[in-house]
């Protein structure tokens, strides 16, 4: 039998030694709560399913050249990332709650929560949460109960996912969830502005949005600021590497997806949501934190700290119902931004940048192809506007052997022949070059 | 031991980035660029080969040795499942291919393994349908809730309280209070188990439903589950089963039979997932035929030319609670191992893991005090009691001192309603001579509580730090190395 | 210890009566006892109403957090400010420097409501059992 290691004879001469016969393990659950024997299949060898599986996977088109994102992108993850990550005294342990076994994975996630402060400049964070959307859910709610008031300001230039999950998790909740309108591909100032009251909790906007475009929220920093709200900004790690920090913004709380640094995208998941704050904040932010401590010797180690915000305490009380993190997952961050470094990460989202300001001017040099938001400036991602509806023309090029972005058409009315298209440091000129000529021809 | 940050050197790197092919270098609007690049440690890559190598060594895991966790579940995580996992026919499958014209039939591969998981999941717990998308068992707790909420919502019930039992984990009492309910706390009765009687008094019209773990946290069975379960039900109240102690009683009880109409399990725990050090994890959450509309958004379907399709129409559903269709590369994992298992392995596992838990209890019933004797099911709760009473001994004292003697320690001070405990549990795959040592250790050390329980206080001498001050870091709070 | 003049809650506040209706309350040096070492305090702001039962802050340690109960229904007029920047102070003299809040009871009545020093001992020696 798999993954059990007790022969039958072993198992009779337990039973015999702790007075029990086999039916006994069970005598304390009436029979009339016993189930039929489960049917499911005969199990299988590791060769069978090896093969099996394989089969399984090839069914899935991963050989298409990927200019899809949309807050989930391509990069490239170095070899010694998976090197490391998957040694098992990392991945078989569990939650670091005794800290003398444990230091391994605590000073992880300290390391994690250094590399987050550095890169959005904020002074706290945790040790990350389920995802990129959880974490603006969370951060909504955290801005809730700072200010204990009831409205949210949302622009539609944040992830569409990320919106409809916040509407969904406050169905039941008597919170006022408004969304505005972008102006332009950026976040619309003065319809926010002008909703911005003494009852407003947080202002959420994203950098880079959508759309790609990118922003500076400064002035939207103290415009919610100024009426005793929070600036929530959800945004891309990777575009950090040359793009201004939320901190220097003026942001309050600052989230994102961490896969796109170092994890697969594995058809969405496990990712990693990130979430850092002001210090003030800490004891209303959800999720583990780790802390520096000493021993009785004066020797410096870390625990999980500032527990009795959490659940297992705090019960109906607490912060979040949150109990774990994606400790793997913020340990593959932080490795894969050791492996780049500070001027690896730089030199990368510089790359992403050079990249698709190339794909840009391929691509709207074909007759019929123009910019949706041509006065914006973008990062890797940007939208065009085709002269035929988006979704049909992505479909053809599926065909040919391209995932060539986004057609928005499923989320923004009014943008039918709108594609959303991402370029990371992965793809080369001549995958560019070749999606622009299969795109004019199939036009 | 450094922090990664105290071994950077300026100007050294770890990753060559390829040279750019492509002829524009744009220079993006001065306001929109950071002024310095992020301070991020400057390695080469056998300095961070290093470190973390330095880490792993400074952690323990289930392959390090028995890791006794009580309400954890730490099994062995089969090499095969990580195995699958990186193919790159799964690695590399981008989560919006699906939401393209047509492109459902992109990724047939990944769309069969959630469907095929979900079949075999409502087989086991006898449910109608499942979400795999929550991506932990308290994840999975606030999308039940919210099912509960929705159900009672297009009734037009006006609940306002869900009921736990005083031997809860903390997650369910916070997820009913994030969803929006007040909650109220069942007492237990003097067997361990909720209180009927307490139950009778408190249930009410305004019931929405009730949170149950089961078999319990002290690792025992009610016998008046189903009772339960349709007293709930007679005042129109959801019953939701905490599939955190499924492996207790998988292929033996299925919560549908029970009664209840909402089930998460923990990927991470019966399903042999790895824990990673806390996450990530998967819980995916089955509930009963009048329940399905109400699933989040979106639902795996299998067409009658047999493709599988996303279900994105779904009017009556609490929504998305995750962006996509869960933790993919977890669900994978755990069906992997239930493909290994089959029908007649997956019996075993529960078999395996209560014999190992009385075997615990019973060896070690002389040296320790024993609140709940009798069977138990996947687990065991001890207490220190005695030994306080002796010498001063806390079950914190016996845990560092398990340590020492290479053992994980069990699960401490949880449940609460049992002073100084410590929870045992086993799991199936652990071997008696595993078993064994684990039991003389704990003997050991109760003698040492006796003799020398100077040299417990003390404990873990071998490990790279001593017990660390907690209420330093608390106050302290240094939490990033700025 | 138990201060003889005040009286106290099940959850271990006490209030003292310091004229024109106005009480000081704390916590008893046993719940200080039992929360060990504290790491932070939460209350109230001056000006904020607060039920009988009902909470008028936090209090946190290491290994739990409670909420902190008022005995008596009023406006909270005074926040002593020096225990919750130096929580140590409230173990050192939990009955006078360590008090926690003032309020301007609504219903002084309330205080008859309490248990009194005699009726909170026996009260502790039931919960150690």
């Amino acid at each position: 039998m798999p993954y059990i290691s007790h022969t039958d004879q072993q198992r009779a001469q337990m039973l015999a030694e702790i007075g029990l016969k086999p039916e006994d393990l069970f005598s304390d659950i009436p029979p009339s709560l016993r189930c039929r024997p489960l049917n499911l299949p005969e199990g299988l060898s590791e060769q069978e399913v090896r093969s099996r599986l394989a089969a399984i996977a090839s069914k899935n088109y991963i050989h298409l050249t990927c200019f899809l994102g949309g807050g989930f992108y391509d990069h490239f993850i170095p070899a010694a990332v998976y090197a490391l990550t998957s040694r098992s005294e990392f991945y078989t342990a569990y939650t670091p709650y005794q800290p003398e076994v444990s230091q391994g994975t605590l000073q992880a996630i300290y390391e994690f929560q250094s590399v987050i402060c550095r890169l959005t400049e904020m002074e706290a964070s945790n040790a990350s949460l389920y995802d990129g959307g959880t974490a603006l859910y969370e951060a909504m709610m955290m801005a809730l109960r700072l200010t204990r008031r009831n409205k949210v300001l949302v622009d539609d230039s944040v992830n569409p996912i990320y919106r409809v999950m916040l509407h969904s998790y406050t169905r039941n909740l008597k919170i006022e969830l408004t969304e505005t309108e972008n102006a332009g591909g950026l976040a619309n100032r003065e319809a926010i502005r002008r909703a911005l009251d003494e009852q407003t909790a947080a202002v959420i906007v994203q950098n880079p949005n959508f759309f790609g475009c990118i922003d500076d929220f400064t002035d939207l920093a103290e415009a919610a600021h100024s009426k005793g709200a929070l600036l929530i900004v959800s945004c891309y790690p990777i575009s950090l590497g040359i793009l201004k920090a939320p901190g220097a913004m003026g942001a309050d709380i600052v989230t994102g997806e961490g896969q796109s640094l170092g994890l697969p995208m594995s058809f969405g998941g496990p990712y990693l949501g990130f979430m850092a704050t002001r210090k003030e904040y800490v004891r209303q932010m959800p999720g583990r934190i780790v802390g520096q401590t000493t021993d009785a010797q004066g020797r410096r180690g870390f625990v999980l700290t500032l527990q009795a915000r959490e659940q297992h305490i705090r019960r109906d009380k607490a912060t979040s119902n949150i109990c774990s993190n994606e400790a793997l997952c913020a340990l593959t961050a932080l490795v894969y931004l050791c492996l780049l470094g500070k001027e690896g990460l730089r030199e990368t989202a510089q790359l992403c940048a050079d990249k698709a300001s190339y794909a840009y001017q391929r691509l709207t040099a074909i007759p019929g192809v123009r910019p949706h938001f041509p006065a914006q400036w973008f990062f890797n991602e940007m939208v065009l506007d085709l002269p035929c509806e988006a979704a049909e023309a992505a479909a053809k090029l599926i065909e040919r052997g391209y995932a060539a972005g986004f057609p928005l058409s499923r989320y923004y009315k009014g943008m039918n022949n709108s594609l959303l298209i991402a370029v990371t440091e992965k793809r080369t000129k001549q995958e560019i070059g070749m999606l622009a000529e299969e795109l004019e021809a199939i036009l | 031991m450094k922090l990664v940050f105290e071994k950077s050197a300026a100007g050294r790197r770890g990753l060559r980035i390829p040279k750019s092919d492509v002829p524009t270098s744009i220079h993006l609007k001065k306001e929109y660029l950071r002024a310095q690049p992020a301070a991020l440690p400057e390695l080469s890559e056998l300095d961070v080969v290093r470190h973390f190598t330095e880490l792993s060594r400074r952690n323990y895991g289930v392959d390090t040795n028995f890791y006794p966790l009580g309400s954890c579940t730490m099994k062995y995580n089969p090499k095969v499942c990580e195995r699958i996992a990186s193919y790159p026919g799964f690695a590399h499958l981008h989560p919006l291919l699906p939401q393209l014209r047509g492109g459902g039939m992109l990724t047939q591969g990944a769309l069969e393994v959630l469907y095929e998981t979900d079949l075999m999941l409502r087989e086991i717990c006898g449910m109608a349908a499942f979400t795999m998308q929550p991506m932990a068992g308290a994840h999975g707790e606030l999308t039940g809730i919210m099912m509960m909420a929705a159900y009672h919502r297009d009734r037009g019930n006006h609940k306002t309280t869900v009921l736990v039992p005083d031997s809860a984990h903390g997650t369910n009492p916070a997820s009913a209070a994030i969803a929006g309910y007040t909650v109220k706390t069942v007492p237990s009765d003097e067997h361990g188990c909720m209180s009927l009687s307490a139950l009778k008094a408190m249930l009410n019209e305004e019931t929405a439903g009730i949170m149950l773990t089961c078999p319990n946290t002290l690792g025992l069975f009610n016998p008046h589950v189903k009772e339960i379960c349709e007293l709930v039900h007679s005042v129109d109240g959801l019953a939701y089963y905490d599939g955190a102690n499924l492996n207790a009683i998988v292929g033996k009880v299925r919560p549908g039979d029970l009664g209840f109409d909402i089930v998460h399990v923990n990927l991470h725990k019966t399903f042999a997932t790895p824990h990673g050090g806390g996450g990530p994890g998967a819980g995916p959450v089955g509930v009963v035929e009048k329940l399905v509309d109400y699933l989040p958004v979106s639902v795996v379907v299998k067409r009658e030319d047999g493709t599988y399709a996303l279900e994105y129409n779904r009017p009556k559903s609490i929504g998305y609670i995750a962006p996509f269709y869960g933790n993919f590369g977890v669900i994978l994992r755990a069906y992997v191992y239930l493909l290994m298992l089959g029908r007649e392995g997956l019996e075993r596992v529960a078999e395996n893991a209560v014999l190992n838990a009385n075997y615990i209890k019973e060896k070690l019933k002389p040296y320790y005090d024993l609140p709940h004797p009798g069977i138990c099911k996947h687990e065991c709760v001890l207490s220190a009691a005695r030994q306080v009473k002796e010498s001063g001994t806390y079950a914190l004292d016996i845990a560092k001192a398990l340590i020492d003697a290479g053992f994980h320690p069990p699960t401490m001070y949880f449940p609460t309603i049992v002073k100084e405990s410590l929870m045992i549990e086993p799991t199936e795959c652990e071997s008696r001579e595993t078993l064994d040592a684990f039991i003389e250790a704990m003997i050991a050390i109760a003698q040492k509580a006796r003799t020398e329980p100077e040299t417990l206080k003390a404990a873990p001498v071998t490990t790279p730090v001593g017990r660390l001050d907690e209420t330093k870091a608390a106050r302290e709070l240094n939490i990033a190395c700025l | 210890m138990i201060d003889p003049e005040a009286r106290y809650l099940r959850t271990h506040e006490w209030a003292k009566e310091e004229g024109k209706g106005i009480f000081a309350v704390g916590l008893s040096s046993y719940a200080l006892e039992q929360l060990g070492d504290i790491v932070y305090l939460e209350l109230s702001e001056k000006g904020d109403t607060v039920e009988q039962g009902g909470t008028f802050g936090v209090v946190e340690s290491v290994k739990a957090a409670s909420d902190l109960y008022a005995p008596l229904g009023g406006e909270i007029v005074e926040v002593n400010h020096a225990v919750s920047d130096n929580p140590d102070m409230l173990k050192e003299d939990p009955y006078e420097e360590g008090w926690l809040v003032k309020i301007k009871a609504s219903n002084p009545s309330e205080f008859e409501d309490l248990m009194d020093a005699k009726e909170y001992k026996q009260f502790l020696e039931t919960e150690a059992e």
